[in-house]
């Protein structure tokens, strides 16, 4: 299962204009692994996931990412169909905030059936029952299927967004500080929901967060980034426990005890 | 019939032989490429946005002095639009008109194809308001593009499942998405689904303009025209149970018509070319009560 990884990034950089977001980045991720990259504001976080997830043209660098069928593709040299393809089947986002992700306008039902149409499901009662499924999979209620997602809570409207993007069963998924913005208990409630799933599907997925907690409760490895470079990465604990470079050391001091 | 010479000033057709070259240029794309919406440099008619410059454009680019040309408005011959459309062309093309759909070479319509089947060498031209059949899901025309360029149309089913989950059928009722020749999805133009099904394989040529959105696109004869749907819902007309009140017909698309001020109404063809010629065909053999 872990013979080679899933996803490779090698020397990523992007400028915007003459202000460096990213330069050289390095990053690893193996099939059912978590990563979780942390840094402040400004340090090239979330720059870095919209380039590894398809989303926007790095200035320079390989993003290498083993498909289904083991073959290793450059998202960047593929063709746009094939890298649309991959995003809607074998990598999935989930946005920060969920409005990004969610079609407001469409019921919960159609928004988590759209991936299952997207790639040919032509059975309305088959498309049905799966997007039920999977509202019951992350905890809300199946009689609201056919409500749209602006009469949700945020942590709803979140956890419809990862219904949304797990219901394909993508390999690899990204997340962009998806506990950002919710009160500490649906927080909990959201993470635990993320750790089970990731747990039980096998699913590989990039955390970028700010938020520590949040890091070593999901993640099995962490890259701590700091003006575009990743000044040390590591497993969880080791970089939490034991940071070597000054700036996560400063990082880990500075989280406020409860 | 009306034969008129075009007035001195104005070019055969009104449009000058620059525009009509350009036009036919996007109208051979379109037809090399069925159901692809090509851009066109639209002109400014003498008529507003919506009361069919794309369409009039299209028959103006194709009509010659030897054709015979009909417009409809909603099925109808006589209304206003139809009326104020065929005029302009009788006077500006000096070309021959008529309300029979068997007699026309060119047919210009808006909302409907006529019930009598077209044939050979006819040419239907669709005014179309709206040629994005994506554009409901998606606002941005660059990514609409890139959709039909990589054939990624599951959000077209979104919609009819939305449908579907509210109303327990698909409701979409005019404008229902076609895939044509088996590659891109094209909005049939208001039409109502009723009338997909003539577009499927249909003998004549069928060209659609949308002038305010700049574009033209084409459904060239013997092409295969299927309406979206799901496996367990599948595609169906809708007619309302009642005869035409004129001309007693039981398979065709009906208009209903408030008649008085006390809530009557009754139910009448909306093809009237086609309704009055069952009517004349009804009064010289009465034979059906």
């Amino acid at each position: 299962m872990t013979e080679a990884p899933l996803l490779r990034v090698r020397g990523l950089s992007h400028a915007y204009g003459s202000r460096i977001a990213c330069s050289a980045v390095d990053v690893e991720v193996w099939p059912g692994e978590v990563l979780a990259i942390v840094g402040e504001s400004g340090s090239g976080k979330s720059t870095l996931l919209n380039c590894i997830s398809g989303r926007m043209r790095p200035g320079a660098g390989e993003v290498l990412y083993r498909a289904k069928d083991g073959r290793e593709v450059d998202l960047w040299q593929a063709s746009d169909a094939q890298r649309r393809l991959l995003a809607r089947t074998e990598l999935g986002m989930v946005h920060q905030n969920p409005r990004d992700g969610l079609r407001l306008g469409v019921s919960a039902g159609g928004n988590v059936g759209e991936r299952l149409m997207a790639v040919g499901a032509r059975n309305y009662g088959a498309i049905r029952a799966t997007a039920a499924e999977w509202l019951a999979r992350v905890e809300i209620d199946v009689g609201r299927i056919d409500d749209l997602p602006r009469t949700f809570s945020g942590g709803m409207q979140q956890r419809l967004q990862i219904a949304r993007v797990l219901v394909s069963r993508p390999r690899l998924v990204f997340l962009d500080e998806p506990t950002g913005g919710l009160d500490v208990s649906v927080q909990a409630r959201l993470l635990d929901l993320l750790r089970s799933l990731s747990r039980d599907l096998g699913l590989a997925s990039i955390i970028v967060t700010h938020d520590l907690a949040v890091a070593r409760l999901l993640a099995h490895r962490i890259c701590v980034m700091r003006g575009g470079e990743v000044v040390e990465d590591g497993l969880t604990d080791r970089v939490l426990d034991d940071p070597r470079h000054p700036y996560t050391q400063l990082l880990v001091s500075s989280v406020l005890p409860p | 019939m009306t034969t008129a010479t075009a007035p001195a000033g104005y070019n055969f057709a009104y449009l000058d032989e620059g525009t009509k070259r350009m036009i036919r240029r996007a109208i051979l794309k379109a037809i090399a490429i069925p159901g692809y919406q090509v851009p066109f440099g639209s002109r400014e008619m003498p008529l507003a946005y919506g009361w069919g410059t794309g369409g009039m454009q299209v028959t103006a680019a194709v009509i010659g002095a030897s054709d015979r040309l009909k417009v409809i408005d909603q099925g109808a011959d006589d209304t206003t639009n139809a009326v104020s459309i065929r005029r302009f062309f009788a006077r500006t093309a000096g070309v021959a008109t008529t309300e029979r759909t068997a007699e026309a070479t060119i047919i210009q319509t808006r909302h409907r194809i006529p019930e009598r089947p077209l044939r050979e060498g006819q040419v239907l031209v669709y005014q179309v308001p709206m040629p994005e059949p994506l554009r409901f899901i998606e606002p941005r025309e660059s990514e609409t593009r890139k959709m039909h360029a990589l054939v990624e149309y599951g959000a077209m089913h979104v919609r009819l499942y939305e449908d579907i989950a509210a109303h327990g059928r698909i409701t979409t009722a005019y404008g229902y998405p076609v895939l044509v020749n088996g590659r891109y999805v094209m909005s049939p133009s208001p039409i109502p689904k009723f009338d997909n099904p003539k577009m499927d394989m249909m003998p004549a040529l069928q060209l659609f303009g949308a002038g305010r959105e700049k574009r033209i696109y084409a459904v060239p004869p013997y092409t295969p025209v299927r309406s979206l749907d799901f496996d367990d819902h599948p595609f169906a007309i809708e007619r309302g149970d009642q005869p035409c009140a004129l001309c007693g017909s039981t398979d065709t698309y009906l208009d209903e018509v408030v008649v008085d001020d006390r809530g009557g109404r009754v139910f009448v063809c909306s093809d009237s070319d086609h309704c009055g010629e069952r009517q004349e065909a009804g009064r010289a053999a009465p034979a059906r009560a």
